[in-house]
């Protein structure tokens, strides 16, 4: 199986393959930069209803392609139907929330499920139709490529294609929607129609994936990779383009997957790659992985643990703690035998000098902000300037050595 | 008569239950916000359905109950890990979760082989209503004879059972209920746990979900967990009164999408039925449409009236 993996990722798998293979990875590309925008509006799940909504479209396209003596699989005929019922129910999530009571989840889940009901009831009479019994159109539930046409996947790779450059020119006035629509709006961009085409995009995106992935699991291209993204990054623009390679890279390898053996479905291989992606992410992330943050909290527990230890070896106290007494002897802070170095004893008379500084600033600077900040690790010297703590040194007095009675 | 008990009765009366069963707790959900929280359970049970089966071997109630219940309490802490752990805002962290554990369910489902038994994805999808027979009608007189009984089909007291308990729930619960959902401060400082009546709601959602799952199908789920509590919501400003008119438009939902499904066709002239399970959901929207339109609460408390 990995020689399959292999040849079909170096597009030997056959022409199709290929096709599909690039055809999903723009499309993922086109997803996981469109669904950033998307993300950052917090509208992440609206793409949901969208998605559901293409389904009475789809067999509505049927319908009418049947009657009217056409073949009803045609696929831009199919994705024709599907956008204009997508598009109709995100206008519906639209007006319930503007018109009435209910808060977009709610809308969104109504349409949502009530779509694709309509569409399940529509596939059923497809079904009795004599031109239905071989429709196939069960696949654009979970996708299906296997035995896709040629100019089906040419129509899915110039579609991803499109996507992706109508997202490039728009990038500048959706990021700034994206952020704050009033200070956009007073910078002259028309936030509706910006929005508008936001919509109109995430829409696009879906009717191009719905043979690739499926209407279920569309939705998980617009999310996961934004997701994914946005651990790593704080910039729009970083994380757009993170989320666009990502988005691509899960497409294309997806495809290949699952060009390469029987039984692996396109869209949910599609979706786990993406997934895999987002766990390693979630670990591995710099600030807000799970590994970085282990490494943070370690950090923390030993400056505090040393500075305890610090200030019981200036105090002349027993140091207990097992975590204290390696943290100091590591530092080489300590001896084996517990007793306090050079180095640990001109370090803890700095400690307890700096804590005596501390308690003279407080009662200085009562109610300033820099009294608020003291949390026993920051370092004085980062907060005051050198003649302020000039002067609480002449209240104290002159430093003497840890160990001699430093009260 | 005898065609209605035996083919029509059992089935509508698992539809009904169903729907109840999904629509209590949904009045909840959609008060506090997390209504696509049944959207993501109905997704995620699909994985657990799936592991059961391969753990078990067979299609047993019980433990594709666990399996599912399991899924859906891996699904909560997953997506609680992602909030917390990547600082992540909860539609996005819950999409994640419920897509890629519904990818795996397929993924698992279309590698093992499962032609014998009766699982496949647009089984769990649109469900089977219209297969629940009860063979051993035979007249009214059955519906007191105990050997006629027997034969109903097992998912109706399952789902009676899960109807009834959630009912009880809400019922014993309603006061720390409403509390918690209205006000959750006030009702954490009056000693209500508010954290742990948040997991229960989900939890009972989930047993809702899972038990009518197995009868009806998917999408029937989602539907009935908003579409009567949401017409409901634009009906009164009460909670008893948004309960009471949730139930009711859920039953209706699934006695009218019942018969339009069956019969329907036959009035145009059709030959076969469509969809019950899709139909359901299709006179919910409509009735959710309708109270939309015409609800005498449907607008926010000061929207503008007229023209708003």
């Amino acid at each position: 199986m990995p020689d399959a993996i292999l040849s079909a990722l170096l597009f030997q798998a056959g022409y199709n393959a290929a096709l599909v293979a690039i055809g999903s990875a723009l499309l993922g590309i086109a997803a996981g930069a469109g669904g950033t925008f998307l993300f950052l509006r917090k509208r992440a799940l609206i793409s949901d209803a969208v998605a559901h909504a293409t389904l009475p479209g789809i067999g509505l396209a049927f319908i009418a392609m049947v009657a009217l003596g056409g073949d009803g699989r045609n696929l831009v005929g199919l994705l024709a139907g599907s956008a204009v019922s997508a598009a109709v129910g995100l206008l519906l999530v639209d007006w319930i929330v503007r018109h009435t009571r209910l808060a977009e989840d709610v809308a969104i889940g109504a349409i949502l499920s009530v779509f694709f009901g309509l569409g399940i009831v529509l596939l059923t009479v497809i079904q009795t139709m004599s031109s239905g019994r071989q429709a196939g159109l069960e696949g654009f539930l979970l996708g299906s490529t296997a035995g896709m046409l040629r100019q089906d996947a040419l129509v899915i790779a110039v579609g991803g294609a499109l996507a992706l450059a109508v997202l490039v020119l728009l990038r500048r006035p959706m990021t700034l929607v994206a952020f704050d629509p009033g200070y956009a709006a007073a910078r002259g961009v028309r936030v509706q129609a910006v929005d508008l085409a936001m919509m109109g995009l995430v829409l696009a995106v879906t009717v191009i994936g719905l043979k690739v992935v499926g209407l279920i699991l569309i939705v998980a291209m617009l999310i996961i990779p934004p997701v994914t993204a946005r651990l790593w990054s704080e910039r729009t623009d970083t994380v757009v383009a993170v989320a666009g390679v990502l988005g691509g890279l899960a497409g294309y390898l997806g495809a290949a997957i699952s060009a390469s053996a029987p039984n692996l479905p396109t869209g949910p291989i599609i979706v786990l790659v993406s997934f895999s992606l987002f766990c390693f992410s979630l670990l591995m992330a710099p600030s807000r992985g799970v590994l970085a943050a282990a490494v943070r909290h370690r950090r923390f527990q030993r400056r505090v643990h040393r500075r305890q230890g610090l200030l019981a070896l200036a105090r002349n106290e027993p140091i207990l703690d097992p975590l204290t007494l390696k943290v100091l002897r590591r530092d080489g802070l300590i001896r084996p035998d517990k007793v306090a170095t050079d180095a640990g004893r001109a370090r803890a008379a700095k400690a307890l000098r700096d804590e005596r500084r501390w308690e003279v600033a407080r009662r200085m600077h009562q109610d300033e902000g820099a009294s608020g900040r003291y949390d026993g690790l920051t370092s004085i010297e980062t907060v005051l300037t050198p003649d302020e703590i000039a002067a609480i040194d002449a209240e104290i007095g002159a430093p003497r050595l840890a160990g001699q009675g430093a009260n | 008569m005898d065609a209605f008990l035996q083919l029509s009765l059992a089935p509508i009366l698992i539809g009904v239950l169903s729907a109840i069963a999904c629509a209590l707790p949904g009045n909840f959900l959609i008060l506090r916000r997390q209504a696509l929280i049944g959207d993501a359970i109905s997704h995620v049970v699909l994985p657990g359905i799936v592991v059961a089966f391969l753990a078990t071997g067979v299609i047993a109630a019980l433990p594709m109950l666990v399996g599912a219940a399991g899924a859906a309490l891996v699904a909560v802490v997953l997506i609680e890990t992602i909030k917390r752990v990547g600082r992540i805002e909860p539609g996005a962290a819950m999409g994640v979760v419920f897509t890629a554990m519904f990818a795996g369910g397929v993924l698992l489902l279309e590698q093992t082989d499962t032609s014998a038994v009766h699982l496949d994805v647009e089984h769990a999808l649109m469900g089977n209503l219209e297969s629940l027979i009860w063979f051993d009608a035979a007249g009214w007189g059955s519906l007191v004879d105990p050997a006629a009984l027997a034969g109903l089909p097992p998912e109706l007291p399952r789902i009676a059972v899960v109807a009834a308990v959630i009912a009880l729930l809400t019922f014993v619960f309603w006061r720390p209920l409403k509390l918690s959902t209205f006000d959750e401060g006030f009702a954490a400082t009056v000693g209500v746990p508010t954290r742990t009546i948040g997991l229960a709601l989900v939890a009972a959602s989930a047993v809702a979900a899972v038990a009518a799952f197995d009868a009806v199908g998917s999408i029937i789920v989602i539907a009935m967990f908003i579409c009567p509590p949401a017409a409901a919501r634009l009906m009164t400003n009460r909670l008893e009164a948004q309960v009471g008119w949730s139930i009711v438009f859920a039953t209706v939902s699934a006695i009218l999408g019942y018969v339009f499904a069956g019969y329907g066709p036959l009035w145009f002239g059709a030959q076969n039925a469509v969809s019950a399970a899709g139909m359901i959901a299709a006179v919910s929207g409509a009735i959710l449409a309708v109270a939309c339109l015409a609800a005498p609460h449907r607008r926010r408390i000061g929207a503008a009236q007229g023209q708003g």
